[in-house]
């Protein structure tokens, strides 16, 4: 059960959106930009990238969302499931597999990202600005996770929840949606 | 040096959102809503609680960049901030607080930490569910800011009366992008 009352319908970090909606509407515009505005990086490696801090975190709500997330875009699940084992045998390219690997590292600390991995993410092709979103994009997720699990919300057992939640969010994006909530409480 | 090409000589996050506009303006705003908006609690004690998950991840700028804030906010009072970075659980603040700090730490480690004991104690010294939300998106928030401002190395002043300017500017303008 939830730390704090939340409707009930929503569950992990949408009813946290709801229940206070100044802080979430400046979180939502992140997450947009980060993760569905204008980049270098696909949609798909994006979503790997936030999959990669929310397995990390242990964060179950968020891992199963974002995997889902990944996968739909991507059009497999197996890039996602070989990346939660060993990152450098993901069938992505140097850059990304660099990228990963600085994301896992912001996971832990920010001071854990090292020069090192900054020079090989450079060196496969990787701009500042992707190096950026890389880490922003970590971060964040290290807030969600920690938003989502620190007030103990309720993470649906059911896989549909997690594939409706993916296709909103390929169609949608993380702007708010009043009817797709609205079509949970059916 | 920054791991990225950012304008020299703009600190911490004020660099990184000179750099990335986009993702500036909302960072920013949740800054500001979050630590100056409608809540509960005082904005120093939101300073305070910012100060001290910073202070646990060893975030060197915004420690003591949001310490200057919250003893700034904290007026006569501002031993509380260094005595709560001592040793928070004999610092000079309320019981509700030292719950509330106590929970924030818990966040900071991970999520999953946070446990219905550590809730119950908070809402025995009266705090209420917009408290307890408020210090866990609190903790949660400078759980990502640490991250941003370190994992890309941005500058770090060491003097530290830089820092007692920006607590200044921090109290008397709130959270403001740095324009280009």
């Amino acid at each position: 059960m939830p730390h704090i009352p939340l409707q009930e319908h929503l569950p992990g970090i949408t009813g946290l959106l709801e229940y206070r909606q100044d802080t979430a509407e400046p979180i939502r515009e992140l997450t947009q930009v980060l993760l569905k505005g204008p980049s270098t990086l696909t949609e798909g490696e994006r979503e790997l990238i936030a999959t990669i801090v929310c397995y990390g975190n242990e964060c179950n709500f968020c891992n199963a969302a974002h995997t889902a997330a990944a996968d739909i875009l991507l059009g497999e699940h197996e890039t996602s499931a070989k990346m939660k084992q060993d990152i450098e045998t993901t069938p992505v390219s140097e850059k990304m597999k660099a990228l990963l690997t600085i994301a896992a590292q912001v996971r832990e600390s920010g001071k854990s990202v090292t020069t090192a991995s900054v020079e090989r993410a450079k060196a496969a092709g990787a701009t500042d600005i992707e190096i950026h979103d890389t880490v922003l994009i970590a971060a964040l997720f290290c807030l969600y996770n920690r938003y989502v699990d620190g007030l103990a919300t309720v993470v649906p057992a059911d896989q549909g929840f997690y594939m409706s939640l993916a296709e909103k969010i390929r169609d949608q994006g993380y702007v708010r949606t009043p009817g797709w909530y609205d079509k949970l409480k059916k | 040096m920054a791991h990225i090409n950012v304008a020299e000589g703009v600190a911490g996050i004020r660099g990184l959102a000179m750099f990335r506009p986009e993702t500036g303006k909302p960072l920013y705003e949740l800054a500001q809503v979050l630590l100056r908006g409608p809540s509960p609690l005082s904005e120093a004690e939101r300073e305070l609680i910012a100060t001290y998950v910073s202070h646990r991840n060893n975030c060197f700028y915004c420690t003591n960049s949001h310490a200057a804030a919250a003893r700034c906010l904290y007026g006569d009072e501002k031993d509380t901030v260094d005595g709560v970075l001592k040793d928070m659980q004999h610092a000079p603040v309320s019981d509700k607080m030292k719950a509330l700090l106590h929970i924030a730490g818990k966040v900071q480690i991970l999520g999953k930490e946070v446990k219905d004991e550590d809730v119950v104690v908070a809402r025995a010294h009266g705090a209420n569910d917009r408290e307890i939300h408020d210090t866990v998106l609190i903790a949660a928030t400078f759980s990502m800011f640490n991250r941003y401002v370190d994992g890309l190395a941005s500058l770090t002043p060491t003097d530290p009366a830089a820092y007692e300017e920006m607590g200044k500017r921090m109290v008397e303008k709130g959270y403001v992008p740095p324009q280009p």
